[in-house]
């Protein structure tokens, strides 16, 4: 139950971040999901990001919709403020945030029917205006809070848990994103930690809309024989592309990469990220090499997994609309009204 | 060509002109409107346009008034036709003794005679054809001619014009030449060819002093820069799109920092209405002061998230310039037809504070209110004006600013007051006046809390428990007993005798009901006033209404959304309240005002006597 609080008690010995904190003052509530939700993992992972950027937590806003992986919100970061929307509206509301402060760190979750059914539209306009923000959709392809309907990201023959077959095409994201020309693109699988953290690190560091798609298995509604999306599945056909390493501004490059085979793209606070290119021939700067290797993949029932999709940062709406460094909220109000006299001069055109 | 002098109209008549829309004829109607202002004629302008970009009828209606009244007159005395597909019905609409002036280059035979009309043919083409060149000159300058005519036909100063096309025109000072050409083309021939002046005539006057003619999209817009608004988010619909144009006209001017450049607001076209409230919601959320600009459907489509914005008590404000309904309706036409949908705006015991703009002043006025009031409550404000408010340009006296004024951000704690207490409860009633505190996101963790539509406690707490729900929703219903003390009160105006009649009204209704109760005092019926100004109504409006045996409630809808409003909300009987309707889509004239009211009121005197 959400309202229940966990113990504060942490062991002394816990590690710490740069500021001096633990994993634990990264959790939120306790999670009220399924036990063994795919979900659960994204949120420890999240957690694990977190901590591990030392962002202070309430310089991050949580944003979600409607379902069960918009409720995780709750599941981490406490001490930072969250918005839960209205379903597939999410986009607009965080739009909206990020245009009244650009300093703090937005981090939207959402799911594939949050996303990809009601909040197509708005998901779409996000990626347009390149909003600043990470946006995570925990995509396990069928609606779980009404009981295991298909949703727009069901693949064509899966079944569902009373035994119809999805028969219409669905909807990626991810192809969907580069497609719109979103500039972080990446898939992943919540049963992938490794992967998935510092995938989570690099797209909070990423200056524009970053997109993170995993597939999250419901193990009430859809880890079934016959599912696509069943944790069984995913393992099997499940194929990293492209590894990325995250490594802070500060920090050195610790792995050794074989020659060739590193990739480093260095994000506007100094940070880099470090691509490990698991299939040699996979380009994940150029958006058409990359949805053909993926629909290549998908032919042949496989998920690539990775950051797809990494360009240069294009222009948010902060930079379109030369709004100040100052956030938009926190300019004084002597600064905003034209006073009186001005007033006078205005209405002159109206005489 | 003689003309029968008709009866000395001097400062008080109406002139309308018809015309095919795209054609440039809004120049010389805004020229023309100006002129006589400019006078210190007071004066009304009234669009009548086609929702079409070009090729469809359109009117405009010029009304001149000594008396300084604000609405549409409904006569017309003078008809300049020059849109031979509406010839008959603009011919059917001049008051006996008026002139029709239509374009007299090609034959009309076809022109229906009426004896009681004087007919004026000014052959305007034929007149630019033979100074101008080029088809597209040709056709605007026909356009500007005709105010030539009009100057000399009704005794226009030249000058005057000359004067405003050089401030209209002043970085192309060539096209004062062309228009002031035509104009004069117009003028010597109207001249050399009637008795000019006509009895309908202008006087100058003194009466525009510390005035403005200006729209209530504008006004609306000026009062968001002075509220320190800094984020609007937007879907384009008539007939709002003009306040979110002005918005960010007056931004240019205004809020672009002369030092970097840099821009203190930010305008987000949004992909629809859905997402414009969202951004609004969002933005405010997170403590700017941020607004949206919408019509009917609009409203409908925000609904959703009005809904959370009330129930998780998020500020957010919202013009709606309300336009012909149901369904797309007529979008260039106006009505007071939204009262219901803003008022119980979303799905569940949702309620909002609505406010009702009567002119261009009072919007200007109330969208610094609406900012003040949704921030001090933590809930969404609708402003509700409509089109005839938001788009025609009315003379309204001169808007004044207090360099005073200090926006009321309401109940946000800070980090130096987050860290003297021991706890933060987003939705617990600290001061006994169902406010909350509230807190803004980045200013300290300990301010954190998770903002939902679904239910929560005083704590701020995820519940579904009974007890914790009903909390939080009394709470609310107790925000909005507070809210009632704090909106704009209800205007009253008492007759100069006793009465136990009265008029209520409601936004654009003002204008007509103002003069249909100078009407009627001129005959010796005595009305009480009383003009609501928001929602929740003050216990005023309560004590007003049981007040009046009669109370004729005046409103521009077909379905009395007001008179419902004040059953549901106040404990008047239902009898004391009759309804006058007006829904034709066009503004409502004082005629139909004093008619509805002397029919009921004096059913056997001869309204026509009483009227005049």
């Amino acid at each position: 139950m959400t309202f229940m609080s966990k113990p504060k008690v942490a062991h002394p010995d816990l590690p710490r971040n740069a500021l001096g904190l633990t994993r634990r003052d990264y959790e939120g509530a306790n999670s009220t999901l399924c036990a063994g939700c795919g979900h659960d993992s994204i949120t420890a992972a999240v957690i694990e990001a977190c901590w591990a950027n030392a962002v202070e937590p309430h310089t991050v806003v949580k944003l979600s919709g409607i379902g069960c992986s918009s409720k995780t919100t709750a599941y981490f970061l406490s001490g930072a403020h969250g918005f839960n929307s209205v379903h597939g509206r999410m986009p607009s509301i965080a739009t909206g945030a990020n245009a009244a402060n650009r300093r703090l760190t937005y981090i939207g979750v959402s799911g594939d029917g949050d996303t990809l059914s009601i909040g197509l539209g708005q998901f779409c306009h996000a990626i347009r205006r390149n909003l600043n923000m990470l946006y995570i959709i925990e995509n396990n392809g069928v609606y779980g809070l009404t009981k295991g309907q298909f949703s727009a990201s069901a693949d064509v023959g899966s079944k569902a848990k009373r035994g119809e077959v999805n028969r219409q095409p669905p909807i990626d994201p991810v192809q969907l994103a580069i497609t719109l020309g979103a500039s972080f693109v990446a898939r992943s699988f919540s049963g992938d930690k490794a992967q998935l953290v510092p995938l989570l690190r690099a797209a909070m560091r990423h200056d524009g809309f970053s997109l993170i798609d995993v597939i999250s298995p419901c193990v009430t509604f859809n880890d079934h024989e016959g599912s696509t999306r069943s944790y069984a599945y995913a393992r099997e056909h499940y194929e990293e592309a492209v590894h990325a390493d995250f490594v802070p501004a500060a920090a050195e490059i610790a792995v050794d990469y074989a020659e060739g085979a590193a990739q480093t793209v260095t994000l506007h606070d100094g940070s880099r990220i470090v691509l490990r290119k698991v299939d040699a021939d996979y380009d994940p700067s150029d958006p058409g090499l990359a949805l053909d290797a993926i629909q290549q993949r998908m032919r042949r029932g496989e998920y690539l997994t990775g950051l797809l999709h990494v360009a240069h940062d294009a222009e948010d709406i902060h930079a379109l609309g030369s709004t100040p460094d100052t956030p938009l909220n926190a300019i004084p109000y002597e600064s905003l009204s034209p006073g009186g006299d001005a007033l006078r001069r205005v209405l002159e055109a109206y005489r | 060509m003689s003309i029968t002098r008709a009866k000395d109209r001097v400062n008080d008549f109406v002139v309308k002109i018809a015309t095919v829309n795209g054609t440039g004829s809004a120049s010389a109607n805004g020229l023309l409107l100006k002129s006589i202002f400019r006078s210190g004629v007071p004066v009304v302008g009234k669009n009548y346009f086609p929702s079409n970009i070009q090729g469809l009828p359109t009117w405009y209606e010029i009304r001149v008034t000594r008396e300084g009244h604000r609405a549409r007159s409904g006569r017309v005395d003078l008809m300049v036709a020059l849109n031979p597909e509406t010839y008959a019905r603009d011919l059917k609409d001049v008051a006996s003794g008026g002139f029709f002036v239509y374009d007299s280059t090609w034959p009309r035979p076809a022109l229906e005679k009426r004896d009681d009309v004087t007919v004026l043919g000014v052959p305007l083409a034929r007149l630019c054809n033979e100074n101008f060149e080029g088809v597209r000159t040709r056709i605007l300058m026909k356009n500007i001619c005709y105010a030539g005519v009009l100057a000399a036909l009704c005794s226009i100063d030249l000058q005057i014009m000359r004067g405003l096309l050089g401030e209209i025109y002043a970085k192309k000072p060539k096209l004062v030449d062309s228009n002031m050409k035509a104009i004069q083309l117009g003028y010597d021939y109207a001249h050399a060819n009637f008795d000019c002046p006509l009895g309908l005539r202008v006087e100058k006057m003194d009466s525009t002093r510390d005035h403005v003619m200006i729209d209530g999209n504008t006004a609306a817009a000026l009062g968001c820069v002075y509220a320190g608004a800094t984020v609007g988010a937007w879907y384009p619909i008539t007939p709002s799109t003009s306040l979110m144009d002005a918005y960010k006209g007056f931004c240019e001017k205004l809020r672009v920092d002369p030092a970097t450049g840099r821009k203190n607001y930010l305008m987000i076209q949004a992909e629809d209405e859905l997402a414009s409230i969202g951004m609004v919601v969002g933005a405010s959320w997170n403590g700017a002061r941020a607004f949206t600009a919408t019509s009917g459907p609009g409203i409908s489509l925000m609904q959703e998230f009005l809904g959370l914005a009330y129930y998780a008590e998020v500020p957010a404000v919202v013009f709606d310039v309300q336009r012909v309904g149901p369904s797309t309706g007529m979008p260039t036409r106006t009505q007071q037809c939204d009262i219901h949908s803003a008022a119980y705006a979303s799905h569940g015991d949702t309620r909002q504070v609505c406010l009702y703009p009567a002119s261009p002043e009072e919007c200007f006025e109330f969208a610094v209110t609406a900012f003040d009031l949704a921030e001090r409550l933590q809930t969404p404000v609708l402003v509700l004006s409509d089109l005839d408010i938001g788009m025609n340009d009315w003379m309204c006296p001169q808007f004044r600013w207090d360099d005073g004024y200090r926006p009321d951000r309401g109940k946000v704690l800070d980090a130096e007051q987050l860290a003297k207490i021991d706890r933060f409860w987003r939705y617990y009633d600290h001061d006994a006046d169902g406010i909350p505190y509230r807190t803004l996101p980045g200013v300290a963790a300990k301010g954190a809390y998770f903002a939902r539509g679904s239910g929560h406690n005083q704590y701020g707490g995820y519940t579904e428990d009974s007890t914790e729900y009903q909390i939080v929703v009394d709470r609310l219903r107790k925000k909005w007993m507070t809210a009632a003390h704090w909106v704009p009160r209800a205007v009253i105006e008492p007759a100069e005798q006793t009465t136990d009649i009265a008029i209520v009204s409601v936004g654009s209704g003002d204008a007509a009901v103002r003069e249909a109760l100078a009407r009627l005092r001129a005959y010796g019926v005595h009305l009480d006033y009383l003009r609501v100004r928001a929602f929740p109504f003050g216990e005023e409006v309560q004590r007003f209404l049981a007040g009046h045996r009669l109370n004729f409630v005046v409103e521009q809808n077909r379905d009395a959304q007001l008179r419902t409003l004040l059953m549901m909300e106040t404990s008047v009987e239902r009898a004391r309240l009759r309804s006058i309707l007006h829904y034709n889509g066009m503004p409502m004239p004082a005629s139909y005002v004093t008619e509805g009211i002397l029919a009921v009121i004096a059913p056997d005197r001869p309204a026509a006597r009483l009227v005049g």
